[in-house]
C-alpha cells in the first residue's frame, strides 16, 4: 500500500440538499436514483455520496453509497441503492423515495479507491459491487479510454446484473455464480482465475463486494501476478 | 436546507441505546469487515512492535516479548466511521501505557503516528493513546484475533472511529506536530471522536 499515493480528494464539503430527479429499477432489489446537487462537485470515479436522513424530532440516518456516474462536469449524479432487508436507509429509499423528493447528502469521499482514467486497471465487481466500477467504466467508455479497462462482474444470475442494458461490451466479463445465461459456453460457478482477463504487467486492481467474495477475487488477482500492493478493495459491510 | 425528510420517522430509537453515539447504528452479532487492501499472513515469528521518533529509548518487542508483558482488558464499544458500533465487546492486549512508559516520550512529543506491516498510518494526539485508553490488542471476544480484524495484533483506540485502530500494528513514530495518515490525507478527520461526529476534515 505505501508506494501508491492515493489520488488527492478533498474534504467533502458541508451537508447540502440534492433533488431526486429520477428514480429507476435495476433488478429486483436494487434502485438507482437521479440526483441534482444543489452544491455540485466533481468526483472522482469510485467515490461515494453520504445520504442522511433526518426525522421530524431531530433522529438521523445516514448510510455511504458509491456514485455509478461518471464524473462528466453535470451538476446530476447517480447511485444505486441494494435494498437489505434490514436497511433502514435502503428501504426508505425504495419504499418513499420519489423524483422530486429532497435529500441531504455530503461528498464526493473517498481518494483509495478511485481510478484517475489514465491508467491500465482491472474491475472485480461481486453483486452490488459493481456500482463504483460502473463509474470507472463510464468514464473510460466517455472518454475513448475503454482499452484500458477490463471489469469482471460475478452476479448470480442474469436477472441480478445491473446496468443490464449498458455493461456488456468488448471491455466486460460477466461470470454467474447460479444460473447463467442458455447460450453461455461457460458453466455457472464461483469466479475462478480461467475467468479473469488477461491485463498489462502495471494494471492495478479495483475489486469491490462482499468481504468472501472480495477475499476470494483478491488471491485470484493476486495468482495472475498483480501484486498486493496494487490492490485496492473496497468490502460492502452491511450499510443498511 | 430542509429540517427533515418527507416521509422519514427512524425506526426503533425509542429504545435507542445512550452508547450509540450520533449517526450510528448497532451492527448486533456481526462484525463488518472493511480494509482496502488485502488481508495480509503475518507470522508471529517475525513479527515485531515498535516504540520510535521522539522518545528516550527507542524499542522494540518480539511476539514473544510483547506477550510476556503484563496485559489488560478493554470491554466496551466500538464505532466505525461508516456508522455501525459494535456494543459490549472485550479485547485483551497491552495498555500502551506500558510501552510509552518503557520507551519514555520526550516533553516535545504531541503526537504518534501509528503505522503496519502493510504500510498503513494513521495520527493521533499522544493524548489520545496514553491514560489508558490505548491497547495493543491480540485478543477479541476471548479468541485470537482473526487475520481479517487485524490479527495478529491491532492498535486499539476504542473511543476514536475505528480506522484510528489500525490493523496489523507494527509501531508508533511519535512526533512534534500532527500530519495526516493515511485516511485523513484523503478527507478523514485528524481526529475522529465519534461523540463530536469527527468524521471529515473539518467536522
Amino acid at each position: 500500500m505505501t508506494d501508491q499515493t492515493p489520488v488527492k480528494a478533498a474534504a467533502p464539503g458541508p451537508w447540502s440538499q440534492a433533488t431526486v430527479v429520477a428514480v429507476r429499477r435495476e433488478t429486483a432489489t436494487a434502485k438507482t436514483f437521479r440526483l441534482r446537487l444543489s452544491n455540485p462537485s466533481l468526483h472522482l470515479a469510485g467515490q461515494h455520496y453520504v445520504i442522511r436522513l433526518t426525522a421530524p424530532d431531530g433522529y438521523t440516518a445516514s448510510r455511504s453509497y458509491s456514485v455509478a456516474s461518471a464524473p462528466d462536469g453535470s451538476p446530476e449524479i447517480e447511485i444505486t441503492v441494494e435494498r437489505l432487508p434490514d436497511g433502514e436507509v435502503s428501504s426508505f429509499l425504495h419504499d418513499e423515495v420519489v423524483a422530486g423528493d429532497e435529500l441531504e447528502v455530503r461528498g464526493p469521499i473517498g481518494g483509495w479507491f478511485v481510478w484517475s482514467g489514465h491508467s491500465p486497471a482491472l474491475l472485480i465487481g461481486g453483486g452490488s459491487g459493481v456500482v463504483p466500477l460502473m463509474a470507472m467504466l463510464r468514464l473510460a467508455r466517455s472518454t475513448g479510454n475503454s482499452v484500458l479497462v477490463r471489469l469482471v462482474i460475478s452476479v448470480r444470475n442474469p436477472a441480478d446484473l445491473y446496468y443490464a442494458n449498458e455493461l456488456p461490451g468488448p471491455e466486460t466479463t460477466i461470470i454467474y455464480t447460479r444460473q447463467g445465461d442458455p447460450s453461455d459456453v461457460r458453466q455457472p460457478g464461483h469466479l475462478s482465475v480461467n475467468d479473469l482477463p488477461t491485463v498489462p504487467a502495471d494494471a492495478t486492481a479495483y475489486i469491490c463486494g462482499s468481504s468472501p467474495f472480495a477475499d476470494a477475487a483478491t488471491d485470484l488477482t493476486i495468482g495472475i501476478g498483480i501484486p498486493t500492493q496494487r490492490i485496492r478493495i473496497e468490502r460492502f459491510g452491511p450499510t443498511g | 436546507m430542509v429540517g427533515f425528510t418527507r416521509g422519514f420517522s427512524g425506526r426503533g430509537r425509542s429504545g435507542r441505546d445512550p452508547r450509540l453515539p450520533p449517526g450510528q447504528y448497532d451492527a448486533g452479532r456481526s462484525w463488518p469487515v472493511l480494509t482496502a487492501e488485502a488481508t495480509p499472513k503475518l507470522d508471529t515469528a517475525a513479527w515485531t512492535f515498535t516504540v520510535e521518533g521522539l522518545v528516550q529509548t527507542p524499542s522494540t518487542w518480539t511476539w514473544e516479548e510483547i506477550r510476556a508483558l503484563p496485559g489488560s482488558d478493554y470491554e466496551g464499544d466500538i464505532h466505525c466511521v461508516t456508522t455501525w458500533s459494535k456494543l459490549g465487546m472485550t479485547f485483551r492486549g497491552v495498555s500502551l501505557d506500558v510501552l510509552l512508559d518503557a520507551a519514555v516520550p520526550l516533553p516535545a512529543a504531541t503526537h504518534v503516528m501509528a503505522y503496519t506491516h502493510t504500510g498503513y498510518t494513521t495520527n493521533l494526539p499522544l493524548a489520545d493513546v496514553t491514560g489508558g485508553q490505548a491497547w495493543v490488542a491480540w485478543e477479541a471476544e476471548g479468541k485470537s484475533l482473526p487475520r481479517e480484524h487485524g490479527g495478529p495484533a491491532r492498535l486499539l483506540v476504542p473511543h476514536l472511529y475505528f480506522w484510528k485502530s489500525a490493523k496489523w500494528v507494527a509501531g508508533l513514530r511519535l512526533l512534534d506536530h500532527d500530519e495526516p495518515g493515511f485516511w485523513e490525507q484523503n478527507g478523514y478527520h485528524d481526529r475522529g471522536d465519534p461523540w463530536l461526529e469527527q468524521r471529515y476534515q473539518g467536522d
